[in-house]
């Protein structure tokens, strides 16, 4: 079973990715900030993040630094996931390592799709 | 000790200051060429050999008085650092090489007025290097108790010396052809001599104070029993006084006026910030140096009493008198640093005088107009390293012909006078705009001659011990001309009698010559630019007004000639970039004929680029009151461009929150819907669920709206207020009713007992919203269970506060204002999440000021934050 983390402070986003995920048999963890997020990362060590940018207190580009730093998160698959849509915030997202950058609003479809890609 | 021994140890000692400027230059940007320690040190170069030698002399003979030397300085550290700001700030930014191109610069590049500053200063400067070439000479005859060898040169090694120490200079003073850009070997090297001559001067002053007697006041009690040791010591009244005042005050022109000041502190400094070590550490320096010197003196007196020894070179007998040689060779060496420093940085500031402002203005600019880049710059340096040579061999033959006789102080003195002549013109210029070019050379043409006339002439004809009439009887026999006592003024001894006539001529032609003549409109330019630095500094090149007509390609021929095909691209493409001007235009305007003509004057001088750019251009007389409007304008645009660029931005950031938030609720409304469409076997509970989100964040969308068009309607007034008769205290209860679910939530304690039973008149619905707004910001801003929200109410005069407060973090002392910005966002909250819409605060203190009340934030002890928001008690 695959293990999926979704990271975002806005419950209804939450709500609809822990839906879709669930349907698809993912085993899914909720973080509501970045600080949360990386305990459930160093605890469960997920398969894949989904990971919002502009959140309270740690912030998602935080959130992968912290991620890629650590040798034991190797393996884990990044998306962003946000609002920010300029070209900058992309490239910046990509370069720090995220595996894909999808903008919102987005299409749960394309989601999950991208995400199984990742897993693959 | 033998000649051959401290030959060596000359060479030796040549040899590691030739190595530290060449490591220097070879790690340019090495910390330890690059700190304000170096820099401050490097100032101390105003310590020469007449402050080793010449102030025991002085105390030895006069007592205190050589402190006035050092005083004056010390006093006016202060003041120096804020002149020094805005002198460095002007010359960077005009590429300005030397005080000469200063003060051409400032009266509209006159290339006469510098030209006559550089004779000046040659004229000053030249007798104090070869002063110092004496200073070593005679301890060097000292030392190796060597009897002095008359006109012979090549026997002399004060010769070889000299040239040693012009190679220096020319070498590591010429390797840039513009002579604005920095010199860090040499400075390094003069930095590493300060300490040397400071330290070996304290051991000096300690091994007498403490070796040879029993600490100062041993001293004390054994000179103060010699003749005349009372009258040394004393303030003689009135007149003792003046002396002293204008000698501090000719000290503090010195230091800021003396070419090798203006080298070190000016042309050298990296930094601005670079001041602020100064500041501690250039008057301790100085305190360092002089604490020993009255003792030194006094010690020499003692020892040497009625044995006709040269008090000047007391600090070297009296080890060599009690068989230290050791000692004696280190104050030779102290002494020596300081001799050679002074000679290697006043060479290389007058040598870039002499080129800039002399040489290249008046005979070169023919041949460089027509010359190749390469060609053009090797004459340059040539002429520089000629003139290099040229000034210390002339001061060795000066040395050798007149200085044996003289005192050292007596020709520092005579110097300290002559660079004083630039005073009026040099602090005119940077305070008064109408001190003008001819006001300028009169004045300093009239100084000159009092001197000449007051100190010089009578000081050569004293120095030859030869009695005239002249002196004795005046000029003409008529005695209001006696040189010493001019217009019958007795109270002065010579020098600060020469010091203030001479300055008084000075000083009251250069004003009057500049009020009865207005100076040319290009001399007001700079006046302006000079005077209001701070104001022009910011618009740099817009600051120089220029109308006519020029050819960027005419222009760029001539920047060519100087700076080669190379530099000249890299400089015009980064002044297109800077303007953002199209590199293929062709017309030149003002900024690039004023630009071209900065590029120019670190290599020729002020007034040498200006004639080469104005042969290329054809240039329009304006009047004055022209240019004076067209810079006052070119101010007002720029400040408004600027306000037009930060609003334009603020607005670009608006949208982006505003569009941010509109997407949140919106992917939500995507998500959800999606599901619901597309999953067929959904709950019914769940569905109803997604439903019911999807209704709230529609909702929250229609508040944003609301929110953002609030705004815009309430600022322009298209919307008006609902006045009526309330109650403050019933409309404060409603308030927190709507927001009571919230603090449950995060069980969260709103007080609101302290409230006044008043009513006002106002829109009931508006400062509902207000005061939701506040309460629920306070609510998010507090902690879960800990948090604590009051809301109080308080009659100040005729207006009614009320304030909501939580206990939360606060707000950073910097955001207080801005957080009630329309389109302030909170500094990281690009990153962290907006709160709300991000609009509240702006539409409330927009509701708040319509009501004519005021709102403001304010931290408050022990943590928190209090918002207040005021009403008027009878509102119209």
């Amino acid at each position: 079973m695959n293990r999926i983390l979704i990271v975002d402070d806005e419950p209804n986003i939450v709500m609809s990715l822990e839906y879709i995920f669930k349907k698809e048999n993912f085993e899914v963890f909720i973080a509501r900030d970045g600080a949360e997020a990386i305990g459930i990362i160093e605890n469960k060590l997920p398969d894949i993040v989904l990971l919002d940018i502009m959140m309270p207190k740690v912030d998602g580009y935080q959130v992968l630094n912290q991620i890629k730093s650590n040798e034991n998160f190797n393996e884990i698959k990044i998306i962003f996931l946000s609002a920010k849509n300029k070209i900058s915030d992309i490239e910046l997202g990509l370069q720090l390592g995220a595996d894909k950058y999808i903008s919102k609003p987005f299409s749960t479809k394309k989601l999950m799709k991208e995400v199984k890609k990742l897993l693959k | 000790m033998s000649s051959f021994l401290v030959i060596s140890i000359i060479i030796i000692y040549l040899a590691v200051i030739f190595y530290v400027a060449f490591w220097a230059e070879k790690n340019s940007k090495s910390i330890w060429v690059n700190n304000p320690y170096v820099y401050t040190l490097s100032l101390a170069v105003y310590c020469t050999a007449w402050t080793y030698y010449g102030s025991v002399g002085l105390a030895a003979t006069s007592g205190l008085k050589f402190l006035t030397i050092y005083l004056g300085p010390v006093i006016i550290i202060p003041v120096w650092i804020l002149l020094m700001k805005k002198i460095i700030r002007i010359s960077k930014g005009n590429k300005i090489s030397s005080i000469a191109d200063f003060i051409s610069l400032r009266y509209g590049n006159d290339r006469f007025l510098g030209a006559l500053v550089t004779i000046i200063c040659v004229l000053a400067i030249v007798p104090y290097i070869s002063l110092q070439l004496k200073a070593i000479s005679e301890t060097f005859n000292v030392i190796t108790d060597h009897a002095i060898n008359e006109n012979s040169i090549i026997n002399d090694t004060t010769f070889y010396i000299a040239i040693l120490l012009a190679i220096f200079a020319a070498f590591f003073g010429t390797q840039n052809t513009d002579a604005s850009e920095r010199h860090k070997g040499i400075v390094t090297a003069v930095a590493l001599e300060s300490v040397i001559k400071l330290v070996f001067f304290l051991v000096i002053g300690i091994y007498v104070t403490f070796y040879l007697f029993n600490g100062p006041s041993d001293i004390y009690d054994k000179a103060s029993v010699l003749p005349n040791f009372e009258v040394q010591q004393t303030i003689n009244g009135l007149e003792d006084g003046f002396n002293w005042f204008f000698l501090s005050m000719l000290s503090m022109f010195a230091i800021i006026l003396l070419p090798r000041q203006f080298q070190v502190t000016v042309v050298e400094n990296q930094r601005e910030n670079y001041l602020k070590t100064v500041t501690w550490l250039f008057p301790l320096y100085l305190l360092l140096f002089n604490i020993f010197v009255i003792f030194i003196a006094w010690a020499g007196n003692i020892v040497f009493q009625n044995q006709g020894v040269d008090a000047d070179l007391f600090t070297l007998m009296l080890p060599l008198k009690n068989n230290h040689e050791f000692l004696a060779l280190l104050v030779f060496l102290g002494g020596f640093s300081a001799a050679i420093s002074m000679i290697v940085i006043s060479s290389l500031a007058l040598s870039t005088m002499l080129s800039n402002n002399l040489i290249i203005p008046y005979g070169f600019l023919k041949k460089y107009s027509k010359g190749e880049s390469k060609q053009n710059t090797g004459s340059i340096k040539k002429i520089r390293r000629v003139a290099i040579f040229s000034l210390i061999i002339v001061a060795y033959l000066f040395y050798k012909s007149f200085t044996l006789d003289w005192s050292l102080v007596s020709i520092g003195l005579i110097s300290f006078v002559i660079i004083a002549q630039l005073a009026p013109s040099f602090f005119g210029g940077l305070f008064w705009r109408r001190g003008s070019s001819k006001g300028a050379k009169y004045g300093i043409i009239i100084g000159f001659l009092v001197t000449v006339y007051t100190l010089v002439i009578p000081f050569t004809i004293d120095s030859q011990l030869i009695t005239t009439s002249f002196i004795n009887e005046g000029m003409f026999g008529l005695s209001f001309l006696k040189p010493y006592e001019l217009f019958g003024l007795q109270i002065f001894e010579p020098v600060s009698h020469a010091f203030f006539w001479s300055l008084f001529f000075n000083f009251m032609v250069y004003v009057l010559v500049s009020v009865n003549k207005i100076g040319s409109y290009r001399e007001r330019n700079f006046a302006e630019m000079f005077v209001d630095s701070d104001k022009y500094a910011s618009i740099q090149e817009d600051a120089y007004v220029w109308k006519g007509e020029a050819y960027v390609s005419d222009i760029r021929k001539v920047l060519t000639r100087f700076l080669g095909e190379q530099r000249t691209e890299r400089a015009l493409n980064l002044f297109y970039m800077k303007y953002n001007i199209d590199n293929k235009i062709q017309i030149a305007d003002a900024r690039l004929v004023n630009f071209s003509e900065k590029l120019l004057t670190g290599s020729i001088g002020s007034a040498s680029s200006r004639i080469l750019i104005s042969s290329v251009v054809k240039e329009e007389e304006i009047s004055l009151m022209e240019v004076l409007n067209i810079l006052d304008e070119t101010q007002k645009a720029k400040e408004s461009n600027k306000e037009l660029k930060e609003r334009d931005k603020q607005k670009d950031e608006f949208l982006d929150t505003v569009a941010h938030e509109l997407k949140t609720p919106i992917t939500s409304i995507r998500a959800l819907s999606e599901i619901l469409l597309e999953d067929d076997t959904i709950e019914n509970k769940v569905k109803k669920r997604f439903l019911t989100s999807i209704l709230s964040e529609s909702k929250r969308v229609n508040r944003l709206i609301n929110s953002v068009l609030g705004i815009e309607k309430l600022a322009t007034g298209k919307e008006k207020l609902d006045l009526n008769n309330n109650s403050v205290k019933k409309t404060i209860q409603k308030s927190i009713d709507v927001v009571s679910q919230l603090a449950i939530n995060k069980k969260i304690q709103i007080n609101s007992k302290e409230i006044n039973e008043v009513e006002l008149m106002y829109d009931e619905d508006r400062i509902q919203q207000v005061l939701i707004n506040l309460l629920s910001n306070a609510i998010k801003f507090s902690e879960e269970t800990k948090g604590k929200v009051i809301v109080g109410t308080r009659i100040n005069q005729n207006k009614m506060e009320i304030s909501v407060e939580d206990n939360g973090k606060g707000i950073a002392q910097d955001e207080l204002v801005s957080i009630f910005d329309k389109f302030y966002q909170a500094k990281n909250q690009t990153i962290l999440k907006p709160v709300g819409s991000g609009l509240g605060l702006a539409i409330s203190k927009q509701i708040v000021e319509s009501h004519n009340g005021e709102i403001w934030a304010k931290n408050i002890k022990p943590q928190g934050v209090r918002l207040t928001f005021t009403l008027p008690l009878n509102i119209n």
